[in-house]
C-alpha cells in the first residue's frame, strides 16, 4: 500500500478488517508483527521517544468521535498542539487558532465547550485541531461516521481543501463509500487484514470482483456472508425443544 | 475430586499470578509517573489547576466531616475521661487522637472517596473517548501532561487536607467539650499545649498523610489508565479505586504507626 504525497487516499472495508489498525501502525501506536510502515523513507517501527514522538510532529489525525479534550474551550483545542510544541507568543498563537477555525468555518465558536457543540462541529474543530501545525500526513479515523448530509457533505469537501491548500498527504479510513468516491483520489478496500481491491473511484466504481461489488453496492449477502458462523440452525432448535 | 481441586488450584494460582504481574505494571507506571514529572513541575500551573479540582472541591465534605468528628470526639473523649475524675485531658485526647490517627486516616479516606473516585473516572473516560490516544498522535506523552499533574495534585493537597480536618476537629472537640460540657477551657488549651509533641505527634501525623496521598494518587492515576474503555471498565475502576485505596491507607497506617509510635 502507497501513499503519495499530495494525494487522498481511501482505505475501506467492512468494521473490523484492519481499517483503524493500519492507522495506528502508520502512527506507531503499535508494532507490526510483520511487514513494515515507511512514513517519509522511515521505518515506524524502529523509531523510539523523541524520533517517533518528532514524526508524529509532522501528522495530524482526526478521531472517529472527534477525541475532542472536554475539560478545553474550542480554542484552547485548536491552541494545544501549538502551546505544547512551540513557542509563539499569545497573540500569534491567537491568530493561527482563528485562521484554522475559519477554515473549518467555526470562527464563531471558539469560546465554546465541547460538550455544547453538534457531533458535526465537533467533528470540524477537531479537523481544524488536526491541521494546527500544518501536517505532511492527515489521517482520518470514519471522518463521516453518524453525521447528517449536510455535515457529511462540508466534512467531505474541508479534507479535500485541507489537503489541497497545505500540500499533504491524506488517508481517509472509512466504510462511506459514496461520499468517499466523490472526494478521494485512490481506494485501497481490505478484508481481514489484505488488500482485495484497488484503483481509482471509476476503477472501484466498475469493478466486477463480488467483495467490491457487493461492498459499494451495500448487498446484504455475498462473499461477505450474512450470518456469522454457527452451528446448524436445526441442531440448534432441536437442543432447545430438548431441553424444555 | 481431584480434578476439581486441581482446577481450583489453577484458579488461586492464576488469580494470585495477574494480581502479582498487575502490581508489577501499577510499580512501572508509578516510575513512569515520577520520570515524567518535569512538565507537572515545570509548568506548575498545570498541577495547580488539579490542586484546584482534588483539593480545594473536597474542602467541604473535610471540613464538615473534620468538625463532627471532632463533636463525637469531644462527647466521647469527657464521658470516658470523666469517670476517672481527669475530664480536664479532654483537650489532649482530642488533638493527639486526630494529630495521630483520625485525622490523617479519615481525611485520606474522604479524599480516596470523593477525590480519588473522580481522578480515576476522568481518566478512564478520557481514554474511552479516545482523549489519551489523540494527544499521543500529537506527541504530547498523556503521563507527562495527564497522570502527573493530577498524581502531584494529590500528594500536595493530602498533607494540607488532613491538617485542616484535624483542625477543625479540636474546633469541634473544644465546642462541645469547653461550650457545651462546660470542661475548663484554661485546661483544655494548656494541657492540649503541654501534651502534644511537633516531631512526635505533628510532623508524624503528617508524614502519614503524605504517604496516604501518594498512595491514593497513585492508585487513582493507574486505575483509570488502565481502565477498560467501556462504561463498565471506568465504573469498574472507579469503584477498585475506593476500595483499594482504603484498603492500602488502613494497612499502611497500621505498619506506619508502629514504627512511629513505638513506646511513646
Amino acid at each position: 500500500m502507497t501513499i503519495p504525497r499530495g494525494k487522498v487516499v481511501a482505505i475501506m472495508g467492512i468494521s473490523g478488517g484492519g481499517k483503524t489498525t493500519t492507522l495506528r501502525l502508520i502512527g506507531g501506536q503499535i508494532k507490526a508483527t510483520s511487514g513494515t510502515v515507511r512514513v517519509d523513507g522511515r521505518d515506524v517501527a524502529d523509531l523510539r521517544g523523541k524520533a517517533l514522538y518528532d514524526l508524529r510532529r509532522r501528522m495530524g489525525m482526526l478521531f472517529q468521535f472527534g477525541a475532542l479534550f472536554t475539560d478545553m474551550s474550542v480554542y484552547d483545542n485548536v491552541a494545544f498542539q501549538m502551546r505544547e510544541h512551540t513557542d509563539l507568543p499569545a497573540d500569534m498563537i491567537h491568530d493561527l487558532v482563528m485562521m484554522k477555525l475559519h477554515a473549518v468555518g467555526l470562527r464563531g465558536v471558539a469560546h465554546l465547550m465541547p460538550s455544547e457543540l453538534s457531533g458535526g462541529m465537533a467533528r470540524r474543530v477537531a479537523l481544524a485541531r488536526a491541521v494546527a501545525l500544518d501536517p505532511m500526513l492527515i489521517m482520518y479515523d470514519e471522518p463521516f461516521a453518524g453525521l447528517d448530509p449536510i455535515s457529511l457533505s462540508i466534512i467531505g469537501e474541508l479534507i479535500r481543501a485541507l489537503n489541497d491548500a497545505l500540500g499533504a498527504s491524506s488517508i481517509i479510513v472509512t466504510h462511506d463509500v459514496q461520499e468517499s468516491l466523490k472526494i478521494v483520489d485512490y481506494i485501497y478496500i481490505v478484508s481481514g487484514g489484505r488488500i482485495v481491491a484497488e484503483g481509482t473511484a471509476d476503477d472501484i466504481r466498475q469493478s466486477r470482483a463480488e467483495y467490491v461489488h457487493q461492498f459499494v453496492w451495500g448487498e446484504a449477502d455475498g462473499p461477505v456472508a450474512f450470518h456469522y458462523p454457527a452451528p446448524p440452525y436445526r441442531d440448534e432448535i432441536h437442543a432447545v425443544a430438548g431441553h424444555a | 475430586m481431584l480434578e476439581r481441586l486441581a482446577n481450583g488450584c489453577r484458579w488461586l494460582g492464576k488469580r494470585v499470578n495477574d494480581r502479582i504481574w498487575r502490581l508489577g505494571f501499577a510499580s512501572r507506571f508509578l516510575l513512569m509517573t515520577l520520570v515524567y514529572s518535569g512538565t507537572a513541575l515545570r509548568r506548575f500551573f498545570l498541577t495547580i489547576r488539579e490542586i484546584y479540582f482534588t483539593g480545594v472541591l473536597s474542602l467541604i465534605i473535610i471540613l464538615v466531616s473534620g468538625l463532627f468528628v471532632g463533636m463525637v470526639l469531644g462527647l466521647q473523649g469527657y464521658d470516658t475521661l470523666q469517670r476517672y475524675g481527669s475530664s480536664e485531658a479532654l483537650g489532649v485526647l482530642v488533638a493527639l487522637s486526630l494529630v495521630r490517627e483520625l485525622g490523617p486516616v479519615v481525611a485520606a479516606l474522604l479524599f480516596a472517596s470523593r477525590a480519588g473516585s473522580a481522578i480515576t473516572a476522568e481518566i478512564g473516560l478520557m481514554k474511552a473517548t479516545e482523549q489519551l490516544s489523540a494527544m499521543e498522535m500529537m506527541a504530547v506523552n498523556p503521563i507527562a501532561r495527564v497522570v502527573a499533574p493530577r498524581f502531584w495534585a494529590g500528594v500536595i493537597s493530602m498533607p494540607l487536607l488532613a491538617a485542616l480536618f484535624s483542625a477543625m476537629g479540636v474546633l469541634g472537640g473544644y465546642l462541645v467539650g469547653v461550650r457545651l460540657i462546660g470542661v475548663d477551657e484554661g485546661s483544655f488549651w494548656s494541657q492540649m499545649q503541654a501534651s502534644v509533641d511537633f516531631r512526635e505527634d505533628i510532623l508524624n501525623g503528617v508524614i502519614k498523610s503524605f504517604v496516604f496521598g501518594v498512595i491514593v494518587s497513585w492508585i487513582a492515576v493507574f486505575e483509570g489508565y488502565d481502565a477498560e474503555p467501556t462504561a463498565e471498565g471506568v465504573s469498574g475502576a472507579t469503584t477498585r479505586t475506593v476500595v483499594t485505596s482504603s484498603l492500602a491507607i488502613l494497612a499502611a497506617d497500621f505498619i506506619l504507626t508502629a514504627f512511629m509510635f513505638r513506646g511513646t
